[in-house]
């Protein structure tokens, strides 16, 4: 499986700053998983010990609000990572996620990544390379969605609320 | 030395009649896109203005009221060269617009135009098209899909990205769907799901990494707000269309149509002339500057 693993990781632009090594260390910790459509794979506020290399299908993020039930921020599609949350304390979800096609995806531990990273800081750095261009990006995309630019003037005047009040 | 300013380029004459006078063009039918956006076709006029090709606009007069700058949104009928039937798709703004969307099946409405630039959807033959459009950027697009998909063979693989606020947004859902059905790859992407929303999430750039086209033999086309436009330029960039295949269609403040009282100054461009379809390398550094 680790074998399969590490050419399956090496197709995938998202590890392409590792070496052949550290991917081939990384697929130590990784193994193919499945979700049906409509499983849930976590829960907001949960444990963050795993992420995942989505290659097909597709996994919605999503927030439990009262009264509007689970409303869905982002989707993510085959190639894009899910979960950074296990990147740093307190590894907690801070969102729920949902798959919402049938899903294949290889599943990382998220605490023997962290041991790997702590014992070889240039894999560490590696991690770290590969993860905050994705980070930077979905920061960047999310200020965009903030602007609400298809919004109507009058739609922006309700949402920010009179300017010289 | 006379100093004539031999540089600046020549104003363009309107053509006699249908540049300065609004023609009278009847409602023909009115459709509800949206909560907010109609598409009006227009039919038996007098004297038609001049045909459009995709990607021009009209202004179009709300009488009493005022003039708003409309793109074409269909193909209408052409026949003899004249614009016998428009079809335009517009959303309740403001004054004008508002006065628009609620103008009921028999109403007049004046027409000027056509004005500025075409999409140029021909010179893309051979090619694949990408299509990316933004909220109600979707309307001055829906001609370059018409196009293409009447002239198939012409042309290789299509996407259409499409962005909205919300699903209830979306512009010509069934159409859409019949596209996607025809061979064309369609992807949307909203801002905000609500609970019956199974789609995807997010910002339009977003799909255009996973969309199917080869970037060095392609021809995109964007319409959208202007953050919009100038992040998916970018991205259609970074995947490797050059620059100078990515054409955008520009919003300003048009009023003559014929650059003649410069409203719609853009920095050296008046975009009711020299717009509002421009490629993308002559407008990236306009869109930075600020107060432009």
């Amino acid at each position: 499986m680790t074998g399969t693993v590490a050419m399956r990781l090496s197709a995938q632009p998202f590890f392409a700053v590792l070496t052949d090594s550290q991917r081939g260390a990384l697929a130590e910790d990784g193994t193919e998983v499945t979700f049906a459509a409509g499983e849930r794979l976590f829960d907001e506020g949960g444990v963050a010990d795993m992420f995942w290399l989505i290659e097909q299908g597709g996994i919605a993020l999503d927030m439990r609000v009262p009264g509007r039930g689970d409303q869905i921020v982002e989707t993510l599609g085959p190639g894009t990572v899910l979960g950074w949350s296990w990147l740093h304390p307190p590894y907690r979800w801070h969102f729920g996620a949902v798959a919402r096609l049938a899903t294949t995806a290889i599943a990382f531990d998220a605490a023997s990544v962290r041991r790997r990273c702590d014992a070889d800081p240039a894999f560490g750095y590696a991690m770290l390379s590969a993860f905050t261009p994705v980070i930077t990006e979905r920061l960047q995309t999310t200020r965009i969605r903030l602007l609400d630019l298809y919004a109507t003037p009058s739609q922006v005047r309700h949402a920010i609320g009179p300017v010289n009040a | 030395m006379t100093g004539r300013r031999t540089a600046s380029p020549a104003l363009t004459e309107p053509a006699a009649g249908t540049a300065a006078v609004p023609r009278f063009y009847r409602v023909a039918s009115r459709r509800e896109d949206t909560a907010d956006t109609v598409t009006l076709e227009l039919t038996e006029p007098a004297q038609p203005v001049p045909a459009f090709a995709p990607g021009q606009f009209a202004m179009l007069t709300a009488f009493g009221i005022g003039e708003v700058p409309i793109s074409v949104s269909g193909l209408g009928d052409n026949g003899g060269g004249r614009a016998r039937r428009l079809e335009h798709t517009l959303r309740a703004v403001g004054a004008v617009t508002r006065a628009l969307h609620a103008a009921p099946p028999g109403s007049l409405i004046g027409v000027r135009g056509p004005f500025g630039t075409s999409w140029d959807v021909a010179s893309a033959a051979g090619r694949d098209i990408v299509i990316v459009a933004g909220g109600i950027g979707l309307a001055p697009l829906r001609p370059v899909m018409l196009t293409a998909l009447a002239d198939r063979s012409r042309y290789g693989r299509i996407v259409l990205l499409v962005g909205a606020r919300t699903p209830g947004d979306l512009l010509y859902a069934d159409e859409l769907e019949r596209w996607g059905c025809d061979g064309v790859e369609v992807a949307v992407i909203v801002d905000r799901a609500d609970s019956g929303w199974n789609g995807e999430v997010g910002v339009v750039t977003t799909l255009i990494e996973p969309a199917g086209f080869a970037p060095d033999n392609s021809v995109a086309f964007v319409c959208g707000p202007d953050v919009m436009m100038r992040f998916t330029a970018d991205a259609l960039a970074a995947r490797g269309i050059p620059v100078s295949r990515i054409r955008v269609s520009l919003e300003r403040n048009m009023r003559c149509g014929v650059g003649w009282c410069g409203h719609c100054q853009f920095g050296p461009l008046l975009v009711c002339r020299d717009g509002p379809v421009v490629s993308y390398d002559r407008v990236a550094a306009l869109m930075r500057v600020r107060e432009l």
